[in-house]
């Protein structure tokens, strides 16, 4: 069972209480319990089972400006002790901070809204089996998949936030999430592919037949790729690669890189950066929403922010500290954007599609090729040649590269929205970006 | 002894019934105890942005039978706990009837010191080098717009008790120190990044005033990147430099050549044992044993002492790496591999410290024979998909190479390549082998585990260089 409310409360301030005991003019303490168990399956049989059970604190203690931080595991009072001692310490020598403090009283949250974001069902291993039997019985039914691996995870996570300003509050959430990648091969070559659901309650994930069928039929459409020349092209971007671009977007109007200046985004504020039919929405109230927060980890109270307007940037996300020095009030975004979005774009998929007669579909990048000092782009990508509307052959082995400041503008949006994840995009078409190949 | 039991209601001997009736019927498995204590002081923006300290203790449990793992972990050393745990891993291995009981080998080797890198340099003494980081680079170079600068400190204790009750300990040092710098001319913004690390003290690294050092690299790779033109487009000759640009081996080679990928046929090396993989004159070896290095274990986290490992002889396939459950499975032994994160993770087959041996040519005999192509330097990460055996990783210093001679610095870029030819396309391999200054972190299936890299200078013949200029 993870801990309940009361027995977080209770660490929390009896850390709180040691930590003005010891001096500190404020502090501020996040305790957490997670448990999480997974089964894996590997061609049709039982490959690992895992349970964790995870308990953290983490303490910031403030002397005037002054700060530093301490976690652990061992929440044992003897040893907590030993820690607030040791941060105090710490704190007494690190030097002044004029932008250090707790967040403004007034903007802390003050409603706890019911978001739906627990379920207390529980799936006995054995019936976690049975679930991943299914979905590997029909990921494998094609005779080119000669790999399959799969898992199911239940998560359950309480935690307690609390500072020296008397804001004291928590939640629970949970998780179900199941994944498959399988391995195809042909005469040519073997490759991978995957597909998955995460969702905060049981009866909404996706059924394992389905789950097991997509990520067969995706992997063995990627069998016998070709290396294309290098040159110009048009780049549609499916909606699981898409949304890691809008992730890209959201690190760089961080308030803290803004902050530091090393945004390619700074000073942008009222700028027309998107083509203007582009809008982008962060949400942290979606019921069930896997970016669902009643708060951020500051515990400030966090609203929708319209972030991007018709092409032009509206708002940046601030925390406290980042806030002050740029002059702004945080907006409930420590730890970063919530449930983020673009909205729809009215494009419908065959028509973005059909915008360049011929273009290459993106389904994976690998590696780490965004700047986002300078907003270049360079990564190694796997897709589909399409030309006149039509997937035509699987390409990979090669890179695709452009500035975000250019890509951004030459965006454009399909109508097939769907809330996956925490941060989520339509299939995304970009004209003009360069492909090296051969 | 640990004192892992010292403040908790088990005594030693409570632990070893547990281990050894939970164990009974498996064909393998341990329990693993881990306490840590780590720091990181960061400097950014002119004053000293965090300071955090953090100790963690915990317990894994793993039993195996056949090829199935079951494991469970949790903070809590007692008796309730562990009990809990052992019976979660009883419910998975209903009907285990196991035999493998593959002795460890002994070992009394030490590649590091018992020592606690935190508590040898006060914290004074850590914020002082980081300011005068901070002032260095400023007063330096008046276009410096951002200095970023950090410590990061770790001991990390563990116990492995197995089924016979058998124990075996290590205390691991780790410390890294990084510089960042953000240079700013006519508009244009650049970056810099340099570090170094390993497993001792502090001052080992930052004696004679070697932080100057790691600063000037730092703002030296920024400098370049300011004049920086964009990267062509397509495939051509490339020339790495000599130490960290190795990570091109640990992805396109290294990952394919872990135990368990080959195990279940998914790395495209897989049928490749015994068989031509790389240019004569190509040897790659994984080794645990370099005194001091980042990569380096006196023990794996199963217990197994490491080795140094040959991968690849003369262009020869030769062994992959393994860790217990893949090794038993493949019929072979651990070459102590058996590597986690922490104790909140099962035990994977991870690479060491990666290294390509000397050949005997010069960088400047490659670069005489490169009529178009590009000389990567320095490299930020690096990504593969084992199952195509397709790789990446990013430039963050190259030139260009026109008729023979270094041009121009070029933009980052992305470079693409398949593992199990790219090793075919090498034609030369360099007299100048360096290690990589001791800053990598390897990532697989979630789990970070510090890795060193090493090589000479190589001369790879065809590779897709992934710039905006065709």
């Amino acid at each position: 069972m993870i801990k309940d409310q009361e027995y977080l409360k209770s660490k929390a301030s009896y850390c709180l209480d040691l930590a003005k005991k010891f001096g500190a003019t404020d502090a501020s303490v996040t305790v957490g319990n997670s448990i999480s168990e997974s089964v894996n399956f590997r061609n049709k049989t039982l490959d690992e089972s895992n349970r964790s059970d995870s308990l953290g604190i983490s303490i910031e203690t403030y002397i005037g400006n002054k700060k530093s931080s301490i976690s652990s595991s061992n929440l044992l009072d003897e040893n907590l002790k030993i820690l607030i001692e040791k941060c105090y310490e710490t704190t007494k020598i690190t030097p002044e901070d004029e932008f250090n403090s707790l967040p403004d009283k007034d903007i802390l949250a003050k409603e706890i809204k019911n978001l739906n974001l627990y379920d207390n069902s529980h799936l006995e291993n054995d019936k976690k089996i049975d679930y991943l039997k299914e979905l590997e019985q029909t990921a494998s039914i094609d005779k080119k998949i000669i790999n399959t691996e799969s898992t199911f995870t239940e998560n359950k996570s309480n935690f307690i936030l609390a500072n020296s300003d008397g804001f004291c509050n928590g939640y629970k959430s949970s998780s179900f999430s199941a994944s498959c990648v399988a391995v195809a091969k042909d005469e040519n070559s073997m490759e991978r592919d995957y597909e998955f659901t995460s969702k905060c309650h049981l009866n909404d994930i996706i059924d394992p037949k389905n789950l097991g069928k997509t990520a067969s039929e995706q992997t063995i459409k990627k069998l016998s790729p070709k290396k294309i020349e290098s040159g110009k092209i048009s780049i549609i971007f499916d909606k699981r690669i898409a949304k890691g671009l809008l992730s890209s977007f959201a690190s760089a109007i961080s308030s803290s890189a803004i902050a530091r200046g090393t945004s390619f985004l700074k000073d942008k504020i009222d700028h027309q950066i998107f083509s203007d039919t582009i809008n982008i929405v962060d949400k942290p109230d979606i019921i069930k929403g896997m970016g669902s927060q009643c708060f951020d980890s500051e515990g400030v109270k966090s609203d929708s922010l319209k972030l991007v307007d018709f092409g032009f940037l509206k708002d940046y996300l601030v925390d406290t500290y980042n806030g002050k020095k740029l002059n702004l009030k945080s907006n409930g975004r420590s730890g970063g954007s919530t449930n983020l979005y673009f909205e729809n774009g009215n494009t419908n998929i065959e028509e973005l599609l059909r915008i360049d007669n011929r273009s290459l579909y993106i389904t994976e990048t690998i590696g780490h090729g965004t700047n986002l000092v300078t907003g270049d782009y360079s990564v190694g990508a796997t897709g589909f040649l399409v030309e006149n509307g039509e997937f035509k052959y699987p390409v990979n082995e090669i890179t695709i590269a452009g500035n975000f400041n250019e890509m951004f503008k030459n965006v454009t949006l399909a109508n097939d929205l769907e809330f996956r994840y925490s941060v989520n995009s339509p299939t995304m078409f970009i004209e003009g970006m360069t492909v090296a190949g051969k | 002894m640990s004192k892992f039991f010292d403040k908790s209601d088990l005594t030693r001997k409570d632990v070893e019934n547990i281990v050894s009736e939970t164990l009974n019927n498996c064909d393998d498995g341990e329990l693993y105890l881990e306490e840590a204590k780590s720091e990181s002081i960061l400097l950014d923006d002119n004053k000293i942005k965090s300071s955090n300290y953090s100790s963690d203790i915990g317990f894994g449990f793993r039993a195996i039978s056949d090829e199935v793992v079951a494991y469970s972990h949790s903070n809590e050393i007692s008796k309730d706990s562990l009990k809990n745990s052992s019976a979660n891993l009883k419910s998975t291995l209903k009907s285990s009837k196991g035999t493998y009981n593959h002795e460890i080998p002994k070992t009394n080797n030490k590649f590091y010191d018992d020592i606690n890198p935190i508590e040898q340099k006060s914290l004074d003494e850590k914020l002082e080098v980081l300011n005068k980081v901070n002032n260095y680079l400023r007063k330096k170079e008046s276009n410096v717009k951002q200095v970023t600068a950090s410590f990061s400190g770790e001991q990390k204790s563990i116990e492995i008790i197995r089924s016979s009750g058998e124990a075996l300990t290590d205390i691991r040092p780790l410390i890294r120190f990084n510089v960042s710098v953000m240079l700013e001319k006519n508009g244009r913004k650049e970056t810099g990044v340099y570090g170094i690390g390993g497993r001792q003290s502090y001052d080992a690294y930052l004696k004679n005033d070697n932080w100057k050092k790691v600063c000037e690299e730092a703002l030296r790779i920024a400098s370049v990147n300011l004049d920086s033109k964009p990267a062509p487009a397509g495939e051509m000759k490339v020339v790495l430099g000599p130490g960290w640009p190795a990570i091109l081996i640990h992805e396109a080679i290294g990952h394919g050549l872990e135990g368990d990928f080959n195990r279940k046929k998914t790395s495209a090396f897989h049928d490749l044992m015994g068989q031509k993989v790389a240019s004569e004159g190509v040897t790659i070896i994984d080794d645990g044993t370099i005194d001091k290095r980042r990569g380096s274990l006196t023990i794996d986290d199963e217990g197994t002492p490491t080795e140094r490992t040959v991968l690849i002889e003369n262009g020869i396939l030769k062994n992959f790496m393994q860790d217990r459950l893949n090794a038993r499975l493949m019929n072979t032994k651990s070459t102590g591999s058996g590597r986690r994160e922490n104790y909140k993770h099962i035990v994977l087959p991870r690479m060491r410290n990666t290294m390509m041996l000397n050949g005997n040519h010069s960088q400047d005999e490659m670069i005489k024979s490169v009529d178009k192509g590009i000389f990567a330097v320095s490299f930020g990460g690096g990504q593969v998909d084992i199952t195509s055996g397709k790789f990446v990783f990013n430039c963050t210093e190259a030139y260009e190479i026109n008729n023979g001679k270094i041009g121009s610095p070029i933009k980052g870029a992305t470079l693409i390549g398949d593992g199990p030819s790219i090793l075919k396309e090498v034609s030369m391999v360099g007299n100048d082998m360096m290690m990589d200054p001791g800053i990598g972190t390897c990532g697989k299936a979630g789990q970070g585990v510090p890795v060193g890299v090493a090589q000479p200078s190589i001369l790879i013949d065809k590779m897709t260089v992934g710039g905006t200029k065709l």
